[in-house]
């Protein structure tokens, strides 16, 4: 069963050596991973897709959550959210075939961001399952090269929102906020 | 390197060394076990100028040092401190952080590292500590400046040094304890800012960690309590958590009223008297018979600053198969790792006691008198035994005895790893927590020396005993030129039966007693090989003289009738002392539950 993690971390050095040495170290499965920044410079966001069933899943969560500069963790299961993966792909594509690619790209939302004499290169984004499918359909263009980010993804709804400007506010831990 | 040129020459300067030195005389730092090099060079020279504030001692080896900062831990409400130089010194701590973040022990280890020009270089003595030590520490700071050419940034990093240390202290010490690392590189130790300029009360910046918000809902409370009262087969299953949380006093107050009877893990010795007759002592692989039958038949499991581990319990689907388990502990994720609890409490565990106590009445008290009776027929009916003779020194005879002249005298005793160590468990009987310690999670030989020795620090006037095995005190032995050195008074009560017993003890029981390299002694020996006619005469190495040459008195003793005047002499000695006990190796410790088994795969004889 896949999961997706939501962390919401101090952003300095190590901290995500730390937490993917902690899920390594404990045998925790990652699926994929991806960080950045948030709204605020001080925090990053973790996106973390992982397998295992609601214990292993619970664990993770914990674990994650002891570490001193993991600041909140979320739990999507069961809860709304919009998530997307984005990918680059070179296809062999000379004058007979572009315009075929390119009419593809378009039914996927997807767009052209480099022209080559031999080949072009797509930008594309969406859910897992469309990102699939369109991988399947470039296949007999012959697909050169082909880069994807790990997953991000973010709640529906506000409620669970992780304000980070109120975390950055409040760093003593012994005050009641 | 220094951001200090452009201020007025009038204005007093300090370096980073300094400032460190001085926070943590301000966080309440008074011991610190610290072994010099070159990236810890400015580190040692500040703290002789704060000799005053902090006593400085010197390990005869980084990891004694670690220890002996762990002894000082584990006996005190302060936090240990150790210092290592970069490179080896840094790995040489590496073991005693482990050793710290799995008995949840507040520790702060700093090391010197390499100037920030020169990190990333394989630069003389420089491994990247923090990179080694992320998975074993509870947290860890890296004291650098953002861009250690521009004088702001290296101002900023000074400045950064007094809530570095601040939080790394409250960090150790909240929630569940642990160690914390401070890994310094010599460029900001040497950096310097005017002294009147450098806030030593800066706020903690940890967002995200609220380790104090953990509180108990009265709904747990009415919970527990009705768990309670319903149950006729009770039983308190307590582990360090328990010692950590201070709470051995609201145990005590709630065992004592509710009647129901007590087994404690290796960590929770002391939390609870020994010497009580609602002890059911230690429980788990070489737990009593009388906790383990209790724990198997028990109908409610309190389990209280515990962690299931697999030492105390064996086969996991099998344990506490009877019973309803109320799990209270203060580390979220260690509530349903091992073991599924009914009543799962997130709390420091005295709070939770406290508001226990508040709540509970005397008709909220089970009735288990049937119980009670159950349990003191099992503990008489199974009693701890072992081989008696009137000749030889058994091991846990040469205990008992120990015990016997000790238990009023308010001992602390450190235990190396091994046999000595179980029987140490079994038959010393602590009546008050923080006075024994022993490296149980890790299970790390060497530890019971420099421990003793942090603890004959921490309390000068206190009697010290490190129990230890001849296998274990070896590993750490260089710790007898500290205690002569530094006037550390630890009575060294060593059980010498030349071989490395507890792996011994495998052979013998499963390994069909093929001897490999468990025997101490000259590898020509027979005995190296098993084939010996089960006696030795001259034992190696020779202790006595070890101990004389490093300024500790000793004795050996090989009769029991020898025994009693030996260890009174121990006691008595001004001084560190070696007491050596030649001990004959063909004991086990007992009972013995194999790893992986249950109760009903005990073995007793």
């Amino acid at each position: 069963m896949k999961h997706v993690l939501s962390a919401v971390v101090v952003n300095q050095p190590g901290v995500l050596a730390h937490v993917s040495g902690m899920m390594a170290s404990r045998a925790f499965n990652i699926e994929s991973l991806a960080v950045g920044e948030t709204e605020n410079p001080e925090f990053s966001r973790i996106t973390f897709v992982v397998s295992g069933d609601e214990k292993v899943l619970d664990q993770i969560r914990k674990q994650l959550e002891k570490i001193v500069t993991i600041v909140r963790v979320i739990d999507f299961s069961g809860k709304e959210f919009v998530e997307r993966d984005l990918m680059l792909m070179k296809v062999a594509a000379s004058g007979s075939n572009r315009s075929e690619v390119k009419e593809l790209v378009d039914i996927f939302r997807g767009s052209l961001v480099d022209v080559s004499p031999g080949h072009v290169m797509i930008e594309i984004s969406g859910p897992e399952k469309k990102l699939e499918a369109f991988i399947d359909l470039m296949r007999p263009f012959d697909i050169l090269e082909l880069v994807r980010t790990g997953r991000i993804a973010l709640l529906r709804s506000n409620e669970e929102n992780v304000d980070v400007d109120e975390r950055a506010a409040c760093e003593d831990p012994t005050a009641a906020c | 390197m220094s951001t200090a040129q452009q201020s007025s020459t009038s204005t007093k300067t300090i370096t980073g060394a300094d400032i460190l030195i001085g926070a943590l005389v301000r966080n309440g730092g008074d011991t610190i076990f610290a072994y010099p090099g070159g990236a810890s060079m400015p580190l040692h020279q500040a703290l002789t100028r704060r000799k005053d504030q902090i006593r400085t001692i010197l390990p005869r080896h980084e990891q004694g040092g670690g220890f002996a900062a762990q002894g000082y831990s584990r006996t005190t409400d302060n936090v240990g401190l150790c210092m290592a130089t970069s490179g080896p010194g840094a790995t040489n701590l590496v073991t005693t952080i482990a050793d710290a973040k799995m008995d949840s022990v507040p520790l702060i280890a700093i090391t010197g590292q390499v100037p920030q020009a020169v990190i990333g270089t394989d630069a003389f003595q420089e491994t990247p500590i923090v990179e080694i030590c992320r998975a074993v520490t509870k947290h860890y700071y890296m004291i650098t400046a953002e861009d250690h050419t521009d004088p702001a940034s290296v101002r900023e990093a000074l400045e950064s040094i007094p809530r570095i240390v601040r939080e790394a202290y409250f960090v150790a010490k909240s929630g569940r304890p642990g160690p914390v690392l401070i890994d310094f590189p010599k460029n900001i130790q040497l950096a310097s800012m005017p002294e009147d300029e450098i806030d030593y009360d800066p706020a903690m910046k940890l967002p995200g960690y609220r380790p104090l918000q953990r509180k108990v809902a009265p709904e747990q409370i009415r919970q527990a309590i009705a768990a309670i009262r319903r149950s006729r087969k009770p039983i308190l299953y307590v582990g360090g958590g328990v010692i950590n949380a201070d709470a051995a006093e609201e145990l005590t107050a709630f065992a004592l009223k509710t009647g129901i009877p007590v087994t404690t893990t290796v960590m929770g010795i002391g939390a609870f008297p020994g010497d009580h007759e609602q002890s059911l002592h230690m429980l788990g692989m070489h737990g009593t018979v009388y906790a383990n039958k209790a724990i198997d038949e028990a109908d409610l499991l309190l389990a209280l600053g515990v962690r299931f581990d697999d030492r105390v319990t064996g086969k996991l689907d099998e344990f506490a198969l009877h019973g309803k388990i109320i799990h209270v502990d203060i580390d979220a994720s260690e509530i349903h790792k091992n073991k599924e609890a009914h009543i799962p409490v997130v709390a420091d565990v005295k709070d939770f006691l406290v508001a226990l106590n508040t709540a509970l009445s005397q008709d909220d008290c089970p009735q288990i008198d049937e119980w009670r009776t159950q349990c003191s027929d099992w503990k008489e009916k199974f009693p701890l035994k072992h081989t008696q003779s009137d000749e030889f020194i058994y091991p846990q005879e040469a205990i008992q005895e120990l015990w016997r002249q000790t238990k009023d005298l308010d001992t602390y005793v450190a235990v190396g790893v091994g046999q000595h160590q179980m029987w140490a468990a079994q038959y010393y009987k602590f009546s008050k927590p923080k006075r024994w310690l022993s490296s149980s999670g890790l299970g790390t030989m060497g530890f019971g020396l420099p421990a003793a020795m942090g603890v004959a620090a921490a309390h000068p006037d206190a009697l010290v005993i490190d129990i230890d095995g001849d296998g274990s005190v070896m590993m750490n032995i260089q710790e007898l030129a500290t205690l002569f050195c530094e006037k550390l008074n630890v009575k060294v009560f060593l059980l010498n039966n030349q071989h490395l017993g507890m792996v011994m003890q495998w052979e013998d029981r499963f390994m069909e007693g093929n001897r490999a390299h468990t025997y101490l002694g000259h590898i020509d020996d027979k005995m190296a090989t098993g084939d010996g006619d089960g006696t030795f005469g001259e034992t190696f190495p020779n202790f006595v003289k070890m101990a004389e040459s490093m300024g500790v008195g000793s004795q050996q003793v090989s009769k029991k009738d020898e025994l009693p005047a030996a260890i009174e002499k121990m006691i008595k000695y001004d001084g560190p002392y070696l007491l050596e006990m030649i001990c004959p190796y063909q004991e086990h410790v007992l009972p013995m539950i194999p790893g992986g088994g249950t109760v009903r795969d005990i073995i007793t004889e």
